[in-house]
């Protein structure tokens, strides 16, 4: 059946048509929407782990016990679960196992755009590079099969615009995949030192053998022109590269696509520069075609990341001012014009009023974690000093004030974490502060449910992937146990509460943590959310002309449904937007803002 | 045929994604090769948001190049403004004219220009119209995502798919006649 799909869609799909029974995964942009799809089918225990290690293990064992599986997750999750993938790699599969990094050049929603391409060749674990939908559902189904061929885990190597583009697939049916025997087998799966150096010379013969699949790989494949006169331009592209280059050199240069880039075709790639004058390399971030290019072809005219640069995407624009000199003819305007529309926090969010608060603060250090509240680093609040990683937060504040303690600066840490941030490493850190006894005040901000990917269900949110009720993992019980002696719950929109609770962990000389717990003002509420938070959301506040001073100090609390009415120097509250968190009203010195009658 | 490039921009929550997903399926279904680009993530908490839809005979790329869409549709001014080296030189600019403060204009780090219009009527003759009053006198404002589509199937031509049909596939049924009708205003706003 024809359909249109994200790549993300199709890589669900085509798993599911590959008879995959077991998948795991963190969620992650742009790779989150693989195991939401994968939900949808029957089929599948499609699962969300705490953190990619997890999930990796996690399919490492369904595949030993015989199943498909499946681990997908964005490209710094790979970084999360590296340590049981190369070992994974010495080990061999049962059921095929896929590992699917969603990688982010231009870093739309990631801290960085490392080049996961790199982790295929370092593990050495064979790779595909899909360039749209139909490859993802194609490559996927292939990649199971060459799994199990050659006794191997395999990468699905996507990046944000193979997940987020749409193009039409044709679907199939699902083929299911027999359940495979299990028996015990230390040689193979038990890496203890005599064991991983068999296995380690058997992984040499294997890389052998998935060389030759390369070259005679359908996803490898040279489209030469029908050209008679002139230069013969090659172009050499993986993944979404490929189509960019096509609209850029068109029908009169030759295309050598790879969709299967470890191990490299070398001897197709040879073949291919060995009959053009000049070879463009297209590919996002590193030189990783390149420098194989290099090696096979040394006395091909290359123009590599020479030209093109090794970062940000290489849309067709990019591609054609490093290669022609020049971009299409443009509409010119006035730049000056144009305003910053950087995302903000939503009206009602609860990260405002703890933010609005902990701005203010002096003679701290604010460790920060990925999340939402992330853009607290922004205007209005400036709440931020630092940024690293899944997990920092706690750690990295930890380290931050033993150093301030030796040069007694008398300066106090405070670290901010997510809920789901904080069940996928956080939880680890604050086992260190504990054990290492640094006395920050960390400050887990509970708002039920993972918020900056699209509202994944987490262990502390009581249900599963499936929305099927859990064991709830009960946070404060969590830090209780790792020897916190010192937890307050707040609501973050009491900004009373809020100071009350830093004003009196600020002093201690010992760790302590304050869980701000309430919901996500986007999230849809449970029976649990609507029992537990009073009044959720289903008030207004407006703000009484007659007693506003147009002041705007209600603005500085970066709220989206506040507007400033210049004419009359009064503060207006878009009735369309506000969920009567009750923040603006707090912060007015003249009472003003009030609830909707 | 020559791929079509058709580019939507907006602010998160407008309903770029549900215009550019009903664009996109009327295209599928009336036999064209179709690619559409997003970026979903962060930039949804009241960012900029585009969607890039692109069809033809065969389509390579999903991404829009700058100075290649044959049609920008933009949800409110600033960013009509800001996608305008996206635009043909011939190209056709629709304009909604919705204005949104983004956070800067809010805290007051930056003036919302009043004269973006002005600007941009400098450089091309611009089709503005009002989605949301249009919208909101067919009985609801949130159905100006439909007649911005409207405008968009009028300036390529593409009337003769049966765009009823694919709004009662993908529209929850209560709201089918209201957003028949906003598409057809919408047409008919930039005949």
């Amino acid at each position: 059946m024809k359909k249109l799909m994200t790549g993300d869609e199709a890589v669900a799909r085509g798993a599911w048509e590959a008879g995959v029974r077991f998948a795991s995964a963190y969620p992650g942009t742009p790779s989150t929407e693989i195991l939401e799809n994968l939900v949808t089918y029957d089929g599948i225990q499609a699962e969300w782990a705490p953190n990619e290690k997890v999930a990796m293990e996690s399919a490492i064992g369904a595949a030993i016990a015989g199943v498909r599986s499946m681990v997908s997750m964005k490209h710094v999750g790979m970084n999360v679960c590296a340590d049981p993938m190369f070992t994974w790699a010495y080990m061999g599969v049962n059921g095929g196992n896929l590992i699917v990094t969603a990688d982010e050049p231009g870093m739309y929603s990631s801290q960085n755009e490392q080049d996961n391409r790199n982790y295929a060749k370092a593990a050495k674990i064979a790779m595909f590079e899909p360039s749209d939908s139909q490859e993802c559902i194609d490559m996927v189904k292939a990649a199971f099969d060459l799994s199990e061929e050659y006794d191997t885990p395999a990468i699905l190597r996507m990046t944000t615009r193979v997940c987020h583009s749409k193009s039409i697939v044709e679907t199939q049916e699902r083929k299911e995949a027999a359940i495979k025997d299990w028996a015990p087998n230390p040689a193979k799966y038990v890496c203890l030192p005599a064991m991983s150096r068999k296995m380690r010379v058997k992984l040499e013969e294997r890389l052998a053998n998935l060389k030759a699949y390369s070259e005679n790989s359908p996803f490898n494949r040279a489209e030469y022109a029908q050209q008679t006169a002139g230069k013969k331009i090659g172009v050499i592209a993986s993944g979404i590269c490929y189509h960019y280059g096509r609209e850029v050199f068109g029908d009169d240069a030759s295309y050598l696509k790879l969709g299967f880039t470890f191990p490299m075709p070398a001897d197709l790639i040879k073949e291919f520069c060995g009959r053009m004058d000049q070879v463009y390399i297209l590919e996002e971030n590193d030189p990783y075609i390149e420098e194989c290019v290099r090696m096979v072809a040394p006395d091909a005219e290359v123009f590599g990341k020479n030209i093109f640069p090794p970062y940000g995407e290489m849309t067709p624009d990019v591609i054609r001012k490093a290669a022609c000199g020049k971009t299409l003819e443009t509409i010119d305007f006035d730049h000056s014009k144009l305003i910053n529309r950087a995302p903000a926090f939503c009206a009602g969010c609860p990260h405002r009023g703890l933010f609005y608060r902990l701005g203010k603060r002096k003679d701290i250090m604010i460790s920060g974690d990925i999340g939402c509240y992330t853009l607290a680093a922004g205007k209005p609040y400036q709440a931020m000093d630092s940024t690293v990683c899944m997990g920092a937060s706690i750690s990295l504040g930890h380290g931050a004030q033993k150093a301030f303690d030796m040069g007694n600066s008398g300066r106090k840490v405070v670290t901010v974490i997510g809920d789901s941030t904080f069940f996928h490493t956080g939880i680890n850190s604050l086992i260190n502060t504990v054990y290492n006894g640094s006395n920050t005040v960390n400050i887990i901000l509970d708002n039920r449910i993972t918020g900056m990917t699209g509202h994944q269900e987490n262990p502390g949110t009581g249900f599963t992937a499936q929305g099927d009720p859990t064991t709830l993992i009960d946070m404060e019980e969590v830090v209780r146990a790792i020897g916190i002696k010192h937890i307050k719950v707040v609501n973050p929109n009491d900004l009373e509460a809020v100071d009350a609770a830093l004003d009196e962990y600020l002093a201690l000389d010992e760790p302590s943590v304050i869980i701000t717990r309430w919901p996500c003002v986007l999230k849809k509420f449970s029976q649990a959310d609507l029992d537990e938070f009073e009044d959720l959301f289903a008030t207004k506040d407006v703000v009484d002309p007659d007693k506003c001073i147009g002041c705007k100090k209600c603005l500085s609390t970066g709220c989206p449904a506040m507007n400033y009415h210049a004419d009359e120097k009064k503060v207006v509250i878009l009735p369309s937007q506000c969920v009567g968190c009750d923040v603006c009203a707090q912060v007015c010195p003249v009472g003003a803002i009030g609830k909707e009658a | 045929m020559e791929t079509k490039s058709i580019l939507l921009v907006g602010v998160g929550g407008q309903g770029t994604i549900l215009a550019s997903k009903i664009l996109t399926t009327g295209l599928m279904e009336a036999g064209y090769d179709v690619k559409m680009s997003e970026i979903h993530g962060m930039s949804q908490r009241g960012g900029s948001v585009s969607s890039q839809v692109r069809y033809g005979d065969k389509v390579y790329s999903p991404v829009i190049e700058k100075g290649a869409a044959d049609v920008v549709v933009a949800f409110e001014q600033m960013e009509a403004l800001r996608a305008l080296d996206y635009l043909k030189k011939d190209g056709v600019l629709v304009v909604n004219t919705q204005k949104i403060d983004s956070m800067s204009v809010i805290i007051g780090d930056e003036e919302y220009p009043d004269d973006v219009l002005e600007e941009i009527g400098k450089h091309v003759e611009e089709k503005a119209v009002n989605a949301e009053k249009i919208a909101v006198e067919l009985g609801n404002g949130k159905a100006a995502n439909v007649v911005l589509l409207g405008t968009i199937i009028k300036s390529m031509g593409l009337e003769d798919i049966d765009w009823d049909q694919i709004l009662e596939n993908n529209i929850k049924p209560r709201f089918v006649e209201l957003n028949k009708k906003a598409l057809r205003a919408g047409m008919e706003a930039v005949s």
